[in-house]
């Protein structure tokens, strides 16, 4: 039990998607411009990454090594076509804001490398687990860094201002992404290396 | 291996088949409230909304009329143009004399949380009744979005789209009451 609980806390510590594993950076760096976009940017991915660990887990015996890459992205490329029509139908207002990133999920890299790190060498289980783990790892770390993206470039949190004004605008673009990206890897290699 | 291939592409294929016709019906549905409910934001309360009227003004979508009675009350009019992430879509409602009576985005592809503020209050809020000469910045009198000064501009012109498509029908369609209503609304 304490195996299968440790799957999915590793993807907070010692497996973070962002922070230590360095993957997915695109839509990190894209979506982040505040803590909600992030938020829902992270469960997102968080949907397509569980459905595709659990698909790739359950035909990776099946699929012949040549081709498993295709077969793999075709799967991924699948779930997020899924994912863009059942938003455009039924949360609208949420496509509104991610719309333009939603696509790219197809190419992050947190996906593929899942699939092939871990669903297909795993079962089902375990591999639907992994997908929980990372994907919560991927939410929250792009829920934290639109936070503190939002705070200094639009004086805000979710949303809620506290502050009048625009703040630091660089924040807000991509400068900024990087910037806060770099000084929260700091920072996290620091805590954890402490623990 | 190009069977396998083959097999995975199939089922994918028929699964997405599947959702897109599931989806169809709500994702139209949606897009109608949508605009339903944008018509309703940018025109004054009352009165009678047309169907889909088509124009070939550029840049102009589509239009509804709204009628009072007789008289046109307003007309809401679906205008696009190229913003900086792709041409965003608004609704402008058009009083009959050619001023603005209010605006709503209907979709855009602006970059979050820099053009993507057109669709806060701060910048549709000088909207409502504005009638001027549709220029941004500092020598105009639309104030710009911070840092997003193509998107604004691309707003303006969006706007102005559509109160050069109202005027030019203007010729047709004038009636007492409509000029009653429009200075109502200049009084503001």
């Amino acid at each position: 039990m304490a195996n299968k609980l440790s799957l999915i806390t590793k993807g907070f510590f010692k497996e973070n998607p962002t922070f230590v594993l360095v993957l997915g950076m695109c839509p990190t760096l894209a979506t982040t411009t505040s803590a909600m976009n992030g938020l829902e940017m992270g469960l997102a991915t968080m949907f397509v990454l569980i459905l595709s660990n659990i698909v790739i887990s359950l035909i990776a015996p099946v699929v012949p090594d040549k081709v498993h890459i295709p077969v793999y992205i075709v799967v991924i490329a699948t779930f997020v076509t899924l994912l863009e029509l059942l938003m455009k139908a039924y949360t609208p207002d949420v496509y509104k804001t991610l719309g333009l990133f939603i696509p790219l999920i197809v190419v992050n890299c947190i996906i593929l490398g899942r699939a092939e790190a871990f669903a297909s060498k795993n079962g089902v289980l375990d591999s639907a687990l992994d997908g929980i783990g990372i994907g919560l790892g991927f939410t929250m770390s792009l829920t934290v860094i639109g936070i503190v993206r939002e705070i200094l470039g639009s004086g805000a949190v979710f949303g809620w201002k506290f502050m009048p004004g625009d703040g630091a605008l660089a924040f807000v673009m991509a400068p900024g992404a990087f910037l806060v990206l770099g000084y929260l890897l700091v920072l996290f290699n620091k805590i954890a290396k402490k623990n | 291996m190009v069977l396998c291939l083959f097999a995975v592409c199939l089922v994918c294929a028929a699964v997405l088949g599947g959702v897109y016709v599931l989806t169809e019906e709500p994702i139209k549905a949606a897009a109608e409230a949508e605009a339903r409910a944008a018509i309703a934001k940018v025109l004054p309360e009352g009165g009678e909304i047309s169907e889909e009227l088509s124009s070939d003004a550029e840049g102009i979508l589509a239009y509804y009329v709204q009628n009072n009675g007789d008289a046109v009350s307003a007309y809401a009019v679906k205008s696009v143009t190229g913003g900086f992430g792709g041409p965003p879509s608004i609704m402008v409602g058009v009083l009959p004399d050619g001023s603005v009576f209010n605006t709503s985005v209907l979709s855009h592809s602006e970059t979050p949380g820099l053009g993507a503020k057109c669709t806060e209050d701060k910048f549709l809020s000088q909207w409502k009744g504005y009638k001027g000469t549709f220029t941004v910045g500092k020598d105009g009198d639309v104030d710009a979005i911070t840092a997003s000064t193509i998107t604004s501009r691309a707003y303006a012109k969006a706007v102005k789209q559509a109160v050069d498509m109202v005027l030019s029908l203007g010729g047709e369609q004038h009636s007492d009451a409509v000029s009653g209503a429009s200075l109502n609304k200049k009084e503001e």
